[in-house]
């Protein structure tokens, strides 16, 4: 195939928009592991439980984005009791609770995978609306409406995420727990109630990173699979803990995907996420932004 | 000496369990679970002694398979040598991943040991001699006298080598490198300042584990006369080689033995009478309930039993 | 006397209880498949699946197979190439079936293929293309209309020379065993025909976003574009054709795209499906003897039971198996595999798809792939399939009801 500086612009353009879906869809993480230091593989699980949630709303009416947000405060809830639950079970028992942690979360995604295709089987979901299927044209550019709106959504997610972590005393509270539980404690603070206060947002967040994900292309139980390596690369690539770099990160993960699939082929894509994570892992650990 | 009696005991069951039943199913199922056995046991080695929790099965117990299917597709390799070129392979591939990514705490190794995967699986997904994303059909030689049949041939063979994978558990378990690994398991700082060679001794478990999960995957080709790159490198597999010691118990080498042959019997039972997918149902439920309420394994709980009086 | 009469009674009686219990001892005639009603293939696989229980019910009507009860064994193999070795070593050492019927489609069935080759067994084929190629297995029987890559795409590429002026091909296919089959076959063709590649891609069966290869495809400038893929790409990547556009250059396109056959998607695709020159099996119009008055009865079956209400694809090639093999059993008088495999090489057999006769590898010896250009075709219409016309056939020339038109682009709108 020949090289053309048209396709390689769009592609930068297209991974840019994927880039902010991907920041979204990866910022529960962030919080969740990154500032939370929960090894939450189940995290893409609820998120693609997510999408389904929106795929039965959706066809009772809602627009998918509406759905998600609607989804937005039971998930919160949802993610109370599933940290309670970790706590209870790991971490008030110790050291040994991070290898144990690991498996549990792997349990409950397979617990999820398996419950989506008993209800739904292992078929592929879309949703419909006015957004998708149409594109917008920008000079010799065609750009599918679809990623425009998730990008559209992801950027005021993340935005409103941010400004809540740094400017609301609760968002300080949590940033504060991570860095140092003790001080806090003796501030009179109950960390473990900040804690599960934190994990219930990044839940939340991922009731409407589920209805981004559906709206963005069909969804089927299997998908959590692939999106484990996205969402580590990442926020480990961001820096554990960093809200911007979170940003950042998805942006050089969305443009790498969309270069070497245009100049490899699809067959190479999924190996990128993965990729980038073990290089960022070899050499810099801790990050782009790290703590 | 008495493990050796008990070894070659269960060994000779499975020859007469081949010899006596005649439904082949028995030993279509029956591969399976000893398969698990092998790989639940090359896991404890790295996972179990020295708690290094790994998703990184599939990756070794893939190149295996595939290391036996190309041998047998360019060289028309008799199955005893494919084993073998699939633990060297296997192996090294233990050995390049160990010394790349040990040096990694916690969850850090864990997802990178998944990266593994998704590389491994990308890179035979492109390899078209291999078959590529399509896949590969395979024409068995006839089985080796006395077996009439290649699928009981294949289920006497799963058993000596989960005999042997089982031996060379309990070797480790019992030597010096067995409390090395327990010592870096207990906490690794403490072990590298009382001068435990830890890096070699993770590096060494990871390459006997890497091995043994590729011998596992070698015969799979030929079982099925067919492999294809997505459920070879199926990250069940991962989850299966994990649960199965969680479930029987870490410490010693017969709970991964215990909790592969309780967990993989129960799976081909759920498959055969109500579905495939309730079969994965049982793994997840599985390592929640025994992960949160039994860190010790099925081991730990009979130990907490008063057996004797002393 | 009366005593000699009452034991010629007791000794035809006698005989008669023992030889009818022979008979309800052998139990039903046991025919076992794993069919995709999960899946990619799913829709089609349901469809499919109605019209072989069809046949079930009437042949049991008519007495079952050797005086024998006919019964219908099926489990689901979601479309997964992983899941049909297990199901049918099931098949064959559990539930100990008689008569073996592979799955519809290529990918399902391949890895099958070496399983019974291994086992010496008969496997009637269900819509899988050149599945048999490597394996060359001699008792396999293909119930689909073409053979190799020439039978399928001799329509299509004849179309191209009828819009003329053709020079250049793209080729977009799925890395899995059909796509890849035709594409190989395809390739081969092309070259022959100095056609240049100006570009190739194959794509892993999970891709789900097309975006980037439409682009990279309308930015070549191909004047032909070759389609292999499996129903949930096609839907995808048609809906991609028509976000982004393929560009002007383009005069043909589609080819080996399936999924575009299924009721559900014809009607969820609609106007998007016009152009778009692409293979069938049977098209309304189309005379097969007995063929109509099957899809009758099929359609209000169809209809009870939520399925594809069209049925024009798979159905009735899924009847003619039932119709294949009870006449390899009723002239054979036997269920012996090898006798039956020997007899439908030397037979012709009739059908409601036709008459079928095999060559060596099982394919049909006179393949009839159609190959029809969706026009006029309006949105969420069902019933607008049913007559003739949406489906304008190219080819073959027996069949034919109009020419091609093009390019591509310009007479979608």
């Amino acid at each position: 195939m020949e090289f053309s500086f048209e396709l390689l612009f769009e592609a930068v353009v297209f991974g840019i928009l994927l880039g902010c879906f991907y920041a979204a869809v990866s910022i529960g993480l962030s919080v969740s592991f990154g500032l939370l230091d929960v090894p939450h593989v189940a995290h893409p699980a609820i998120m693609v439980f997510g999408s389904y949630c929106t795929f039965v709303l959706a066809g009772l009416g809602l627009d998918p984005i509406v759905a998600g947000i609607v989804l937005m405060p039971p998930f919160f809830l949802l993610g109370m009791v599933v940290y309670r639950f970790y706590y209870e079970a790991f971490e008030r028992r110790g050291s040994d609770a991070g290898v144990r942690g690991i498996a549990f979360f792997f349990g409950v995604a397979l617990i999820i995978e398996v419950g989506l295709i008993l209800g739904f089987g292992v078929d592929q979901r879309t949703v419909e609306a006015a957004y998708i299927g149409k594109a917008f044209s920008v000079g010799d550019m065609r750009i599918p409406m679809r990623f425009v709106v998730a990008f559209g959504v992801a950027l005021v997610l993340m935005t409103a995420l941010t400004l809540y972590m740094s400017k609301t005393f609760t968002g300080r509270a949590i940033k504060a727990v991570a860095q140092d539980e003790q001080a806090l404690r003796l501030m009179g603070a109950n960390p473990m109630r900040i804690k599960q206060w934190a994990f219930g947002i990044a839940t939340g967040v991922s009731a409407l990173a589920g209805a981004m994900l559906i709206i963005i292309g069909p969804v089927e139980p299997a998908l959590d699979r692939v999106y484990i390596g996205r969402t580590f690369a990442v926020v480990v690539l961001a820096g554990l803990g960093s809200m911007t770099g979170t940003l950042a990160a998805g942006l050089i993960l969305g443009i790498s995907e969309s270069i070497v699939l245009m100049h490899f082929g699809a067959s190479w894509a999924p190996a990128v996420a993965f990729g980038l994570l073990l290089v960022v892992l070899g050499i810099r650990p801790q990050g782009l932004f790290g703590r | 000496m008495r493990f050796w009696i008990l070894a070659v005991a269960v060994f000779l069951l499975a020859v007469l369990a081949a010899v006596m039943l005649k439904n082949e199913y028995y030993f279509f199922a029956g591969y399976t679970v000893l398969m698990f056995v092998v790989l639940a046991t090359a896991w404890n080695i790295l996972g179990g002694y020295g708690g290094y929790v790994n998703f990184g099965t599939p990756a070794f117990f893939g190149l295996g398979a595939y290391t036996a299917a190309v041998l047998f597709k360019a060289f028309a390799l008799p199955l005893a040598l494919q084993i073998v070129a699939a633990a060297i392979m296997s192996g090294a591939l233990g050995f390049a991943a160990g010394l790349l990514t040990l040096r990694l705490r916690g969850i850090f190794f864990a997802i990178a040991t998944i990266a593994l995967v998704v590389i491994m699986e990308t890179l035979f997904i492109n390899w078209r001699y291999a078959g590529g994303a399509t896949g590969l059909q395979l024409l068995r030689p006839p089985p080796i006298w006395p077996f009439q049949s290649y699928t009981t041939m294949l289920f006497v063979l799963m058993a000596g080598l989960a005999v042997m994978a089982v031996a060379i558990a309990r070797y480790i378990e019992i030597s010096w490198i067995g409390r090395g690994l327990r010592a870096i398991r207990d906490s690794e700082e403490a072990a590298e300042a009382s001068g435990v060679p830890t890096l070699k001794l993770k590096v060494f478990a990871c390459t006997v584990s890497g091995a043994l999960m590729g011998v596992a995957g070698a015969p799979m080709p030929m079982y099925l006369s067919f492999i294809e790159p997505a459920s070879t490198f199926n990250l069940n597999y991962a989850i299966g080689a994990l649960a199965s010691p969680m479930i029987g118990g870490t410490a010693h080498y017969l709970g991964p033995v215990i909790g592969a042959v309780l967990l993989s019997s129960l799976q081909q039972i759920v498959t055969v009478t109500i579905s495939n997918e309730v079969n994965v149902l049982v793994v997840g439920v599985m390592l929640v309930v025994f992960v949160v309420a039994a860190p010790d394994g099925i081991l730990g709980l009979l130990r907490k039993i008063p057996w004797k009086r002393s | 006397m009366m005593f000699g009469r009452f034991l010629r009674y007791a000794a035809s009686a006698l005989a008669f209880a023992a030889f009818s219990g022979l008979a309800l001892a052998q139990g039903p005639v046991k025919v076992g498949m794993s069919m995709p009603q999960t899946g990619p293939l799913g829709a089609g696989g349901k469809a499919a699946l109605l019209a072989l229980q069809i046949w079930v019910e009437d042949v049991n009507q008519k007495g079952g197979l050797l005086g024998r009860k006919v019964e219908f064994i099926v489990y689901d193999d979601q479309t997964n190439p992983a899941l049909t070795p297990s199901i049918y070593t099931k098949l064959l050492d559990v539930d100990k079936v008689d008569l073996l019927i592979a799955p519809y489609g290529t990918v399902p069935t391949a890895p099958i293929m070496p399983l019974v080759k291994q086992r010496g067994l008969l496997l009637m084929g269900n819509f899988s293309f050149q599945v048999n190629r490597t394996v060359r297995h001699d008792m396999w029987f293909n119930n689909s209309p073409w053979n190799d890559a020439r039978s399928w795409s001799q329509g299509f590429f004849e179309a191209a020379d009828k819009l003329g002026g053709a020079k250049t091909i793209a080729f977009l296919a799925a890395d899995q065993e059909f796509a890849q089959n035709l594409a190989n076959g395809a390739k081969q063709i092309a070259k022959s025909k100095d056609l240049k590649t100006v570009y190739e891609q194959n794509y892993p069966p999970a891709t789900v976003d097309f975006s980037s290869m439409i682009r990279a495809i309308r930015n070549a400038k191909p004047d032909i574009v070759y389609i292999m893929s499996y129903p949930n790409d096609s839907v995808a990547i048609i809906r991609a054709v028509n976000e982004i556009g393929i560009g002007p250059s383009v005069k043909l396109f589609g080819g080996g795209m399936v999924g575009l056959q299924f009721t559900p998607i014809m009607e969820s695709l609609g106007s998007l499906l016009n152009g778009v020159v692409n293979y069938n099996s049977y098209v309304p119009g189309v005379k097969y003897p007995g063929i109509e008055e099957f899809l009758k009865r099929y359609s209000e079956r169809a209809v009870k039971e939520k399925v594809d209400p069209l049925g024009f694809y798979l159905p009735p090639f899924n009847y003619a198996i039932g119709q294949i093999l009870e006449q390899a059993v009723t002239a054979t008088k036997s269920l012996d595999h090898k006798t039956l495999a020997a007899w439908l090489h030397k037979n012709e057999v009739n059908t409601i798809v036709g008459p079928i006769r095999w060559d060596e590898n099982g394919e049909w010896a006179n393949p009839r792939v159609i190959m029809a250009q969706f026009r006029g075709v309006a949105d969420k219409n069902v019933e607008q399939f049913r007559q003739p016309g949406k489906q304008v056939v190219l080819f073959p020339p027996q069949f034919k009801t109009g020419e091609v038109m093009g390019p591509f682009e310009k007479i979608r709108k």
